[in-house]
């Protein structure tokens, strides 16, 4: 099995497609719509990665992030941030919270690949 | 005043923007510097050789002491040359300029009217692409149903084995998302058509207020007492409010207004001014009501109940203006931060404790005011928390007095005040500040 990454993201269309891109390059992916407790299935789920969408319903990207890096198991892990917002100051918060690479939509298919592939070597 | 007797002002304005001091130019003329204070004040006439000399040692033109140009012209030309460095060699010969060229000075005037509305315009459409909540959320939802399109796209053109049911079930995605799209652009499209024409839309809340308070000369009679229905209805049909923002801004103004007509009836106003002077201390002190209410009443009535009508301002803590009620003589900018030194921003720093100073504005007319001025803390009271502040300063002019006032600015760049701690920027009638 391949190594495997958690997409938190909440539009159905986007997680179909990046789903069938990463399974179809080997990573067994899981997929997750929600913020509120995405903290949690982080942690049951150990990802080596994981792409996390900005706005999603109940918890934002952010906190999201800025609790993983709280936390001893997931300090280090490798965080690709998808957003529509691709200001400066969005950039900022991003590293602020300790991002790993940032990413505004729209995006191609090859540079999501190119990221996964980039943050965690196989 | 008719402009021919302003002279003296004139003299003044002159002497200061050419950083002379009175006991100065007195001695360059061979008068005492107290009949010059005299004139300064347009107490003393003057006219023939007195007047060509002073004039030499101002170097102008006698008759732009005299006649002066047309006020709001020139105080318009100062404005665009605050915006244009290459102009400040000759900004002490804007009076000859715009009374030898007036046809010109007025187009100049105009031009930068122009401008300035172009800008501000500029900046409510940024502001608006900025912080708009309903363009943010158009955006985003349309930015992410792009990249689905995108990305499935990319997937059904790039991937050269695909099972026949992701085959179908991308396709299917494809067209859910083209008519999402579809619907968003079309919705996108409605929202920005129906904002309205640049004239109704692209000014500020604040702005807009003002114009329809002015409209109605800050009197509100008929909403006294009113039922919220009704404020809301007559809110709803004023044309100068052309936003909800606007609108929703007005209406709390209003209620404001109506809340101090209650605690101050115009019956009470009329008999508590009766041959008596506009102190509001003393109004607050019979009345038992707030000061801030006093001062609002006061600015509102004043029109009507007082010799001359009186000046309002107001700031919160930050010391962004948000409510003015202009007065002649006290120049209060629309665009740009107030002089710091106003009683206004002072009491910001004593919380209920009012303050009065009797103040002059640089570089005018040398008309003096009676400020006074209080800051009031807003919303709940909560434990542990700092409140928020408003402050209010009401200006009331003073007939016939000179000396002794503190001299305070309208905004840096059209003060000549030297010397000044509290100075942001360079001033355009001062050399070498």
């Amino acid at each position: 099995m391949g190594k495997s990454v958690l997409l938190i993201e909440d539009e159905p269309n986007i997680i179909e497609a990046i789903s069938f891109i990463l399974s179809r390059d080997g990573w067994a992916v899981a997929t997750h719509s929600n913020g509120h407790d995405a903290v949690d299935v982080v942690q049951a789920r150990q990802p080596d990665l994981i792409i996390l969408d900005v706005m999603l319903p109940g918890k934002s990207g952010y906190d999201i992030l800025r609790e993983l890096r709280d936390l001893a198991g997931t300090r280090d892990l490798p965080v690709l941030m998808l957003t529509a917002r691709g200001q400066v100051k969005d950039r900022e918060m991003a590293e602020r919270a300790g991002v790993s690479r940032f990413m505004t939509k729209p995006f191609s298919n090859a540079e999501v690949l190119a990221a996964v592939r980039d943050l965690v070597p196989r | 005043m008719a402009r021919d007797t302003l002279t003296g002002s004139r003299i003044r304005e002159r002497r200061v923007m050419a950083g002379m001091r009175q006991a100065e130019l007195a001695r360059e003329v061979g008068i005492s510097a107290s009949y010059l204070n005299l004139i300064e004040h347009n107490r003393r006439r003057i006219g023939g050789k007195l007047l060509v000399d002073i004039a030499q040692v101002l170097d102008v033109e006698p008759s732009l002491l005299s006649e002066g140009a047309e006020a709001a012209l020139i105080a318009t030309l100062r404005e665009a040359a605050a915006d244009s460095a290459a102009t400040s060699q000759e900004l002490d010969r804007i009076d000859e300029f715009a009374g030898r060229f007036p046809g010109w000075a007025a187009l100049i005037g105009e031009q930068h009217r122009r401008l300035g509305s172009l800008e501000r315009t500029a900046a409510t459409l940024t502001d608006r692409l900025t912080h708009d909540p309903h363009l943010a959320t158009s955006m985003h939802e349309m930015l992410t149903i792009v990249t689905a399109i995108r990305s499935t796209a990319g997937i059904l053109a790039d991937t050269r084995e695909i099972e026949p049911e992701w085959r179908n079930r991308f396709h299917r995605n494809l067209n859910e998302d083209s008519q999402r799209l579809a619907e968003s652009s079309q919705q996108l499209v409605a929202y920005l058509d129906g904002a309205g024409d640049a004239g109704a839309s692209l000014t500020l809340p604040l702005e807009e207020v003002e114009a329809m308070m002015a409209a109605h000369k800050f009197r509100f009679d008929a909403l006294e007492g009113a039922p919220d229905a009704a404020l809301r209805a007559f809110v709803e049909a004023q044309p100068e409010l052309t936003s909800s923002a606007s609108r929703d801004l007005a209406e709390t103004v209003l209620r404001q207004l109506r809340h101090d007509a209650g605690l101050l009836p115009l019956s009470d106003m009329r008999a508590a001014l009766a041959g008596k002077e506009a102190d509001p201390i003393r109004l607050a002190r019979e009345t038992g009501a707030p000061l801030t209410a006093v001062f609002r009443r006061l600015a509102v009535l004043s029109d009507e109940l007082l010799p001359a009508p009186l000046g309002l301002v107001m700031c919160d803590g930050s010391g962004t203006l948000m409510l003015r009620k202009p007065i002649e003589g006290f120049p209060l900018p629309r665009f740009s931060a107030a002089c710091p030194k106003w009683p206004l921003f002072q009491a910001l720093a004593r919380p209920m404790r009012p303050l009065c100073q009797r103040v002059t504005v640089t570089g005018r007319d040398a008309r003096q005011f009676e400020c006074y001025a209080v800051t009031e803390a807003v919303g709940p009271l909560e434990v542990n928390m700092d409140p928020l502040y408003h402050s209010y300063m009401l200006i009331v002019p003073v007939a016939g007095a000179e000396g002794g006032a503190r001299e305070v600015g309208s905004t840096c760049r059209v003060c000549p005040s030297r010397e000044c701690a509290g100075r942001r920027e360079p001033s355009l009638l001062a050399k070498g500040i």
